[in-house]
């Protein structure tokens, strides 16, 4: 039998401000079908987003929603999830939100390894407002601040969750949902900063002046740059430089996650521990 | 009233006030001179089972203490003037949003850096309009150490009365002055709270979002059945987003007149031997306000020693101003002193609502306190 979304859904919001053909609402049913999987009670979730067209994925799906300011899901979500330790806290954010103006945050979170499932939908562009460069635009392409091609270089955005602390970090593309849903049942399992460079496409923003202008062939070039992290590995140095592993590419479960640890400091402050010192972290520098 | 001897500063009363008022959660970011608030945070959180963090930056500070106050609980945060200016657009958000916060911003000198170590009432303006957009700004204004407390204490109930975030406003002088203050005891604040309302009818019926005219937003705590939405866009009465032409409208209207409509709440002001004025001649008004009010007084017991009757009227709450108090007095006195850490940022709020364009002025903007004899000065020097 067909998954039914509707309990998941506003209908009253479909359809979708989502053009058509954008992977975001592919990202959107995975997501809900995780929720599902994991026979969470929608009344403990709070879905974060910030600005962009993935800042509109909170006010589609029927949970505790909050639809922030540009860049700052992480922040907000930081001081909910504090005070629901238990709860399940998602941001939603894009490139831009998580990687330029929020990326700050997005840094910090990962450092504080903080129980949050935070979910970047990767299109490698400013969709919402008309095809500006975005902290992913790959070099060379055009964009409509830069129509010469873009200079400026790319974050991987793994590598910086990577190095800022997640704990759980993983990249995979909508062009295969059952994996999706796999990797998102991962993150909302895990306890501790959850990172997910989530690859879609904006074939009307990004594609339309890069050659891609289909769905399909923005599509086709996602497939071409991602490879399972395995094969990545397997590859010749030179051409790891333009191809993307996907999977789980980091899962630590010993570090501690940051409310968890906060218990110690109110533990320590009500008389029930006596100190806090080095010894109590394994990494002491 | 019940009383109980604190020894203390401005900035430690404050974050004892919000202690005592019934907040759970704070988070902030290092700055001068109001980073003592964050430090007595820092226990008195912990101690309760809430929980106080420093953020990465100002940004994240002011956002963090929202999604709090979105998740149900009572929260602040606490800077100067140049972290309000970078918290300006999610103070925006909690406006929008109707979600209750109270910001206490102990001012020093501006603009940009300024002096950060030094005493300003430079902020009164920004905390009229932070960010852009309509709304009303409640912003209260302690002029002694008991007041940090009393005032901190009053924004918290505040803040859940009118559903929006309120400023107090501290100046490095007052955050700073060590002393005694007589306070109420935790158990008059404890019954003094007046928490949210919230709607406890069936989740399909709630509407927080759809209220009078004149009343704030009805916001129900997080995770317990009421799912929801917040959005800085205009929304309708579910807190979806619109752009319905009347829903827009109203919307913004009830911001307004959510406040305006019921500033007798809001008022408060402190009249300082103003009751034997008569409106003869040579009675002197001085309008001060904040740590200021301290010189005035002082400078108000000077020239009434030497046969000048002057006398002080100190709005508590800043905004919305107390205008038709002011222009009673305005009326009645002839020869008006503005006394400000700034240049006329109120004396132009004075001006407006007194219709009177004849106010002396003692401003000064170097980072220095005014002291009472600058004000007896200036009261004989001009009048």
């Amino acid at each position: 039998m067909a998954f039914n979304y509707d309990k998941y859904l506003r209908l009253e919001k479909m359809p979708t401000l989502w053009c058509w053909g954008c992977g975001d609402g592919v990202i959107l049913k995975a997501f809900v079908r995780a929720i599902d999987k994991l026979n969470i009670n929608p009344d403990d979730v709070c879905v974060v987003s910030g600005i962009g067209c993935s800042g509109r994925f909170s006010s589609y799906v029927d949970f505790n929603t909050v639809h922030t300011t540009h860049g700052r899901t992480v922040a907000f979500a930081t001081g909910i999830k504090l005070m629901n330790p238990d709860k399940y806290v998602i941001c939603v954010a894009g490139d831009g939100d998580a990687l330029a103006i929020g990326g700050n945050h997005t840094i910090h979170g990962c450092r504080r390894n903080i129980d949050i499932t935070m979910i970047i939908i990767n299109n490698f562009i400013y969709g919402l407002t008309n095809s500006q460069t975005s902290p992913t635009t790959p070099q060379g392409m055009w964009t409509v601040s830069q129509k010469s091609g873009n200079i400026d270089p790319t974050f991987n955005a793994t590598d910086l969750a990577i190095a800022s602390g997640a704990s759980f970090v993983a990249r995979e593309t909508m062009l295969d949902p059952k994996k999706l849903e796999k990797v998102f049942v991962k993150a909302l399992e895990h306890r501790g900063f959850a990172f997910l460079d989530i690859m879609s496409n904006c074939h009307i923003n990004l594609g339309r002046k890069n050659k891609m202008a289909s769905a399909m062939e923005n599509l086709g070039w996602i497939d071409s740059i991602t490879t399972p992290l395995k094969k990545w590995e397997a590859l010749p140095e030179e051409e790891k430089l333009n191809v993307f592993p996907t999977g789980i590419l980091k899962e630590d479960k010993i570090v501690r996650e940051y409310c968890d640890m906060y218990q110690d400091v109110i533990d320590f402050h009500q008389g029930k521990r006596k100190t806090i010192t080095q010894d109590d972290f394994a990494k002491k520098i | 009233m019940a009383t109980r001897e604190v020894i203390s500063n401005g900035n430690e009363l404050s974050a004892l006030a919000a202690k005592d008022a019934g907040c759970k959660f704070f988070a902030g970011y290092p700055i001068t001179p109001s980073s003592e608030v964050m430090h007595e945070m820092s226990d008195l959180m912990p101690e309760i089972g809430g929980v106080c963090i420093q953020m990465e930056d100002e940004i994240a500070g002011v956002a963090a203490a929202i999604g709090a106050g979105m998740a149900g609980v009572r929260t602040m945060t606490a800077t100067s003037g140049p972290g309000i200016s970078l918290k300006a657009e999610n103070l925006g958000l909690a406006q929008m949003t109707e979600v209750p916060l109270v910001v206490v911003n102990v001012m020093r000198g501006g603009p940009s850096t300024g002096l950060p170590t030094r005493v300003s009432q430079g902020d009164v303006r920004q905390a009229k309009n932070p960010s852009h957009g309509d709304y009303r700004s409640i912003t209260l204004c302690a002029g002694s150490l008991a007041e940090c407390y009393t005032e901190t204490v009053r924004a918290f109930n505040l803040a859940d009365r009118f559903m929006q975030p309120v400023f107090v406003l501290l100046d490095e002088t007052i955050g700073h002055m060590h002393g005694k203050a007589m306070l109420p005891t935790e158990e008059e604040v404890a019954a003094g709270i007046v928490p949210r309302k919230t709607f406890d009818g069936a989740p399909e019926d709630y509407l927080p979002y759809e209220c009078e005219a004149d009343q704030p937003a009805v916001l129900n705590p997080m995770f317990k059945g009421y799912r929801y939405h917040f959005t800085g866009l205009h929304h309708d009465g579910k807190g979806f987003p619109t752009e319905e032409i009347e829903t827009c409208r109203k919307l913004i209207q009830r911001l307004e007149d959510k406040v305006m409509m019921h500033t007798d709440e809001l008022e408060l002001n402190e009249e300082f031997m103003l009751d034997d004025m008569t409106g003869a001649d040579g009675e002197v008004l001085i309008i001060a306000y904040g740590s200021v009010s301290l010189a005035a007084k002082e400078a108000i017991r000077h020239l009434r020693a030497a046969g000048i009757k002057a006398g002080l009227f100190r709005p508590i709450t800043l905004w919305p101003s107390p205008a038709e108090s002011i222009k009673k007095y305005t009326d009645l006195i002839k020869n008006v002193l503005c006394v400000e850490l700034n240049i006329r940022q109120y004396t132009e709020e004075i001006e407006r609502v007194s219709g009177r364009l004849d106010l002396e002025g003692l401003y000064k903007v170097n980072g220095r306190p005014i002291s009472p004899n600058e004000i007896v000065n200036k009261v004989k020097e001009v009048f």
